[in-house]
């Protein structure tokens, strides 16, 4: 069975705190991190960007996974933040990586789930017979209108999954998607930065595709949500996961090992899947995660995951937990923010 | 005066993501046609209250618009006197019975409203305000805040009477399956929650909200039924800076005033009542603009309970624009059909007993339009 043989995260070091943005914006400080359920984000510094992350989070998965990178034979980065709009991303990081010249390539956008719709797609390589691993990642330095409340969220993080068939320590049972021509957040090519709608990224976009593709999913593979160890959504606050866990039959104690968005914001593509990494960091074989993403415009991705025996001499090996990166923090102001804006529109 | 009310619909209020204004009239206006037993062609006008669709949308010409879609080619108008407009329809409507032109004609109220951001929003309903408090960067929150805070001063009214109209309504849209929030919401909730424009919070104001209501109205008044005996309407300055008073809205005393010498009853003799509750402050003004209870008593009056349900004046028993919603164009008629349902029985949980009459009071802006209607059955 094809299933996840390495994984790695990277989440920056620098710390902001919603106060301290809505502060820079002269706006009411006090309730804001106690209704989005964020206490603070991760923020990139001026010479990282989607790329560089990738190459963190990639070299993490290679080194606990003992991976030869020549053996990955396809890669896909899903992001909203390439930084080219025509030059791919994943040659850079494959060049960065040294996986020589027989690969093949693409990077995706699909909000965020690009990432988790890499793994979707690479796993064919795999189970075609095509490559021995393949590397899906998901990465973002996520972009949001200054003084918009998105700021308060959006952060950056990169998330890597080497897939193949031997080795495995956790199998992908199985996978579904729910997807409709739903236009809550987007950003016209051109744009600096994205647009929403509101109060209509929740109940017709997040939940729809949300709960569609998580009933759907648990239908699929006749399971419910008492079946599982874990749940992990796609986290943009805290407040949409569980309540999307809720009207599933997902307990709090199911959804809070791999519920990060309190610690680090949402890295827009590499949200859910950092979730995952989380909750595979500390899993027991044999433990059953459920994990459904969310990308506006819109779709979900939703997996069905089994950890095996080999994940606990796995874990052993892994430096850079993702709780571990949580806790190496480091407080900045608003100041880093205006920079980073400035570099990133090269103003 | 004597108009009868012969068909009633009501769409359900919230944030209907599915249904377009053009949805909601349908519904509203057909489900009012039904109600009146009455064939559509014998509709010879319509009339139609909506506030912001056009700014927001670009989508004038609502009359045409709205008779059209239900297939009715007689005459047709749109109605505009920003949170009035609904109960200026009705008020217009009944003028062309009255003058013998109609003999039946239906209202349709409606807004659509969360299509379109919270800023867009807020800059349209300032449309409803004075060219120097737009400038000033006034919104309505604040200016009703302003009247909050000058009643506050000036007659001891507390945060805990503001919030008391809030627990009040939530209650009562609790009982209506149509209401956005038909769920109650406790003290220590309104209290803790965001403030928007001091001393208001999130609690004190009515939200965003999609609906419309629609009634047929008819000159042919025999028989037993549902009358519309008093409608009558006021105006005050738009600016809020040059009425008389911050504390009082002269428009609704004049409008109740005439409305009631129409009806021939006193305000002693009113058993149900829907008023403007845009926020919590303005149900307390209300309460003593139209004569309920005195000047500055207010918050102690709606404390006391007396206006909530099984109290001796069920006042908004719909939930109120706080609690079954606000879509401005639709809440005017929104309250003819509340207060007509309550006079013909039908409202089960929510039903007052014996209600024989019943009162309205649209307001736009702060009080520069009021609306006040009779009914009686």
């Amino acid at each position: 069975m094809i299933g996840i043989v390495s994984y790695g995260a990277y989440i920056p070091r620098f710390r902001i705190k919603p106060s301290q943005i809505a502060h820079a914006w002269g706006r009411e400080a006090s309730e804001v991190e106690k209704s989005l359920g964020v206490f603070e984000k991760a923020v990139a510094s001026y010479d990282e960007d989607a790329i560089t992350l990738s190459v963190e989070a990639s070299q993490n998965a290679l080194s606990s996974g003992k991976i030869d990178p020549k053996q990955i034979g396809a890669i896909a980065i899903g992001s909203e933040s390439h930084p080219y709009a025509v030059k791919p991303s994943s040659t850079t990081v494959a060049g960065i990586l040294e996986m020589g010249t027989d690969y093949f390539a693409v990077d995706l956008e699909f909000a965020c789930k690009a990432g988790t719709a890499g793994i979707q797609l690479l796993s064919g390589f795999v189970s075609q017979g095509k490559a021995k691993y393949v590397l899906a990642i998901g990465s973002d330095v996520a972009q949001s209108k200054p003084s918009d409340v998105l700021e308060y969220t959006a952060s950056s993080a990169s998330a890597a999954f080497i897939l193949g068939k031997d080795r495995v320590i956790a199998n992908i049972i199985d996978f579904t998607s729910y997807s409709s021509d739903t236009p809550d957040f987007w950003r016209r090519d051109t744009e600096k930065f994205p647009s929403h709608g509101g109060r209509f990224t929740g109940s017709p976009a997040y939940f729809a595709h949300t709960l569609g593709a998580s009933q759907r999913m648990l239908k699929k593979v006749k399971m419910r949500a008492s079946d599982f160890d874990f749940a992990v959504f796609h986290m943009p606050n805290a407040k949409f996961p569980k309540e999307a866990a809720k009207k599933l039959g997902f307990t709090p104690s199911q959804l809070a090992p791999g519920l990060v968005v309190p610690y680090i914001g949402n890295p827009y593509s590499a949200s859910s899947m950092i979730g995952l990494a989380s909750v595979l960091d500390f899993a027991k074989p044999k433990d059953k995660i459920f994990v459904c993403s969310y990308g506006s415009g819109a779709g979900s991705d939703a997996f069905v995951i089994e950890t095996t025996n080999l994940i606990s001499s796995y874990q052993k090996r892994v430096k850079n937990t993702v709780a571990k990166q949580i806790k190496d923090k480091e407080y900045i102001d608003y100041s880093l923010i205006a920079r980073n804006i400035l570099t990133r529109y090269r103003i | 005066m004597k108009i009868k009310i012969i068909g009633c619909g009501l769409t359900k209020f919230g944030e209907l993501w599915d249904k377009s204004l053009f949805d909601l009239s349908y519904e509203a206006g057909t489900e009012a046609i039904k109600d009146s037993s009455i064939d559509k062609n014998k509709i010879e006008a319509v009339f139609v209250s909506n506030m912001i669709y056009g700014k927001l949308s670009n989508q004038d010409h609502l009359g045409a618009v709205v008779a059209s879609l239900l297939g009715i080619h007689g005459a047709s108008f749109r109605i505009e006197g920003a949170c009035a407009s609904g109960g200026l329809a009705i008020h217009l409507a009944i003028q062309s019975l009255l003058a013998g032109t109609y003999k039946n004609v239906l209202v349709v109220g409606v807004e659509k409203m969360t299509d379109a951001t919270s800023t867009e929003i807020s800059g349209a309903l300032m449309g409803a305000g004075s060219e120097d408090e737009r400038r000033a960067g006034l919104t309505f929150p604040a200016l009703y805040a302003l009247m909050a805070k000058a009643h506050m001063q000036k007659y001891g009214t507390t945060r805990k009477h503001l919030t008391a109209v809030s627990i009040k309504n939530h209650f009562h849209a609790s009982l209506n399956e149509r209401a956005q929030f038909p769920f109650e919401v406790t003290e220590e909730k309104i209290l803790g929650s965001a403030c928007i424009s001091d001393p208001l919070t999130l609690f004190d104001a009515s939200p965003i909200t999609d609906g419309a209501g629609a009634v047929v109205l008819s000159s042919e008044t025999d028989g037993h039924g549902v009358f519309i005996t008093g409608s009558a309407v006021a105006t005050d300055t738009v600016d809020l800076a040059a009425r008389e008073s911050l504390t009082e809205l002269a428009a609704t005393r004049e409008a109740s005033r005439k409305a009631l010498n129409m009806a021939g009853v006193e305000i002693k003799d009113i058993k149900v009542a829907e008023v403007h509750d845009c926020f919590t402050i303005a149900e307390i003004l209300a309460m003593e603009d139209l004569g309920f209870c005195k000047k500055g008593d207010g918050g102690r009056f709606v404390a006391k309970g007396i206006t909530k349900l099984g109290g001796k004046l069920p006042i908004n028993t719909s939930g109120g624009l706080k609690a079954c919603g606000h879509p401005v164009g639709a809440t005017g008629v929104k309250q003819i059909v509340e207060i007509a349902n309550q006079l013909r029985g039908r409202l089960g949980k929510r039903q007052v007993k014996d209600a024989n009459v019943g009162l309205t009071q649209n307001v736009g802006g702060t009080g520069a339009t009021v609306v006040v209607h009779i009914l009686q059955s």
